[in-house]
């Protein structure tokens, strides 16, 4: 490989990094609160809203269901009026995190779904408002599972960033289908996976380290 | 949600009237009047009268309605628990005791009739009255119910942190009840490293982190072993001596009954069976319920005598005479028996206990004597006698 190709594999590689962690960090902020309110607004929950509720799920499906590669491209309207532009990595951003906000906010609800009912019980006997049971019982019980629904949702952000490159944001994944795939540049083809299965082993170890620091507690 | 639109000043004098509270001395916790901005949201000593820690149902029914269709769980419930007693409320598995329990903290609304608490109706609180009601009530659980990711100090100093009280407070009161229910060395250690004793004291210390004046047990021993069991109910007594807190406790374990409660409720599909102070309603079982709750205390005739007994004396045969205790007529009088039945008595079996100072039970004896005379011996030990049948005796 060319020192060239090495500093554009380089470039590459911070293009995904910025590009998936901005998006998880915008998928963690929005995604949590939408999970809570799907476990509290819930049949039997403690702000029952079943209506609500089933509306806001319908709209998680319907992005959960389109296809990454027809978001990023039937969401441009809204990333040119959000950005300012449909190219690059802040165009990127945008579907990406509207695409993974709805994947986590399902796998933290799961996660939140199964805090005992007991200690919900025992926090409203001790006198909790319900922002208390939110604050103190669901979020912390719930944690290990949110964490590692948060790794799934990282690793899963880095395959998706790799259509990124349909807007000319470039990362790892833009650069193995042009270099290493439409010009048959095998080098550059395995240099660029091997550099993802770090990413993606790093973020897995880095999420189930957190996860078992948090349940050996 | 109502307590967001609490205005910052209120909350703050609610959360002064509370720290207030936390740090008078234990006695005086039922006896000096609470402080506080606002009566409606926390009562005062004085509004309740003396006698802190009442609970009174009034006709309470509770029906579960589902798409299966309507389960009584509880119907016409009338009872006064007196404030500083050990209540027991006992019950085979879904007759409703839990859902009685929880109709006194709100957790579960009755369907009908009224729950009193301290004379107050606590249909009618509001949020904000429901929070400080169950502040004046602490609970504890079958399953511990701890927060597996706070520590043992966070568990028990979540109750005031909700509440408001400033943080040096909340230590200085965990500090306390940590040392109470003996526990001052586990403050860092985490749930999940404790024993089911130890987590059930940290429970216990949670529930009294707030100076109740009434706690709820929810099956308190039920996940433990016998010798935890034991030293878990023997806190909880020593609790309520020290404290003079109401307890109301559940269970389907008569044993438990029999170590702490004063009082005890029979709790049958819903209705209540029978109800009184312990020994009388362990003397004296007067509903099929209670029988078959006690009857692992009981024991039956020893075997060897059950097998041989027959139903009428024959030439040389020894009577089998059972003589019951109900504490209602004094102790076992053994010289009044044994000049009764003469000579040649012997005892065959024997299960006399004694609750709250009335000895009850039963004696099992073998006599040769005539069923009459026999008679005149059980009037004058104070039992109450029948005939079990005859074996053949030893010589």
């Amino acid at each position: 490989m060319s020192p060239a190709m090495i500093e554009r594999l380089i470039g590459a590689f911070f293009d995904t990094v910025a590009m998936v962690g901005f998006s998880a960090l915008i998928a963690l902020a929005a995604g949590i609160p939408l999970a809570v309110f799907l476990v509290v607004s819930a049949p039997g929950g403690f702000v029952e809203a079943p209506r609500l509720n089933r509306a806001v799920a319908s709209v998680i499906n319907g992005f959960r269901a389109t296809p990454f590669i027809v978001l990023l491209v039937a969401l441009l309207p809204f990333t040119r009026l959000l950005t300012g532009t449909t190219i690059g990595v802040w165009a990127a951003i945008v579907p990406l995190s509207i695409s993974a906000t709805p994947f986590f906010a399902r796998i933290a609800e799961v996660s939140l779904r199964e805090v005992d009912k007991g200690l919900i019980e025992a926090a409203e006997a001790m006198g909790c408002r319900r922002r208390h049971i939110v604050r103190h019982v669901l979020l912390p019980e719930a944690l290990p599972g949110i964490v590692g629904g948060f790794t799934i949702t990282v690793v899963t952000m880095i395959g998706a960033s790799a259509m990124a490159g349909a807007v000319g944001a470039g990362g790892l994944g833009d650069m193995a289908i042009r270099y290493g795939y439409q010009r048959f540049d095998t080098t550059v083809m395995i240099a660029v996976i091997v550099v993802l299965i770090a990413l993606v082993s790093l973020v897995q170890a880095t999420g189930d380290a957190i996860v078992r620091r948090l349940r050996n507690r | 949600m109502a307590a967001v639109s609490m205005p910052v000043a209120e909350r703050r004098g609610a959360a002064e009237a509370v720290a207030r509270r936390v740090s008078a001395p234990w006695t005086a916790a039922s006896a000096a009047p609470t402080v506080s901005l606002d009566e409606s949201q926390v009562d005062t000593g004085a509004e309740r009268g003396d006698a802190v820690g009442t609970v009174a149902f009034e006709g309470v029914g509770k029906v579960y309605r589902s798409a299966a269709g309507e389960v009584t769980a509880l119907e016409g419930i009338d009872l006064a628990i007196p404030a500083g007693r050990i209540f027991g409320i006992i019950g085979r598995s879904g007759a409703g005791k839990s859902s009685l329990l929880r109709t006194i903290n709100r957790l579960e609304q009755p369907t009908a009739g009224r729950v009193l608490v301290d004379g107050q109706d606590i249909a009618l609180l509001d949020t904000e009255g429901l929070v400080a009601l169950r502040r004046r009530i602490g609970m504890i659980f079958q399953h511990f119910n701890l927060l597996s990711a706070k520590s043992v100090r966070d568990n028990v100093g979540l109750p005031l942190l909700v509440a408001g009280v400033p943080r040096p407070r909340i230590r200085e009161r965990v500090d306390e009840v940590l040392d109470l229910v003996g526990l001052s060395d586990k403050h860092r250690t985490f749930p999940s490293r404790l024993s089911g004793g130890q987590k059930q004291r940290v429970g216990i210390a949670r529930a009294l982190v707030h100076h109740p004046e009434i706690l709820l047990c929810d099956e308190a021993t039920s996940a433990l072993d016998p010798e935890t069991t034991i030293s878990i109910l023997s806190l909880l007594r020593d609790i309520n001596r020290k404290l003079g807190l109401t307890i109301v406790l559940i269970t389907h374990e008569m044993s438990v009954i029999r170590e702490i409660c004063d009082d005890v409720l029979v709790l049958e599909s819903g209705r209540i069976a029978e109800t009184g102070p312990v020994w009388k309603v362990f003397g004296d079982p007067r509903h099929e319920a209670t029988r078959a709750l006690l009857s692992p205390l009981t024991r039956d005739l020893p075997e060897d005598i059950a097998d041989r007994l027959r139903a009428s004396p024959f030439p040389g045969s020894e009577t089998i005479l059972e003589l019951r205790y109900t504490g209602v007529d004094g102790d076992p009088d053994l010289g009044q028996l044994s000049t009764a039945l003469g000579s040649r008595v012997r005892l065959i079996s024997a299960a006399i206990d004694r609750i709250d100072g009335h000895a009850q039970g039963r004696l099992v004896l073998g006599v040769h004597l005539p069923p009459n005379k026999a008679k005149q011996a059980s009037c004058a030990s104070g039992g109450h006698l029948k005939v079990l049948g005859h074996v053949a005796g030893d010589d």
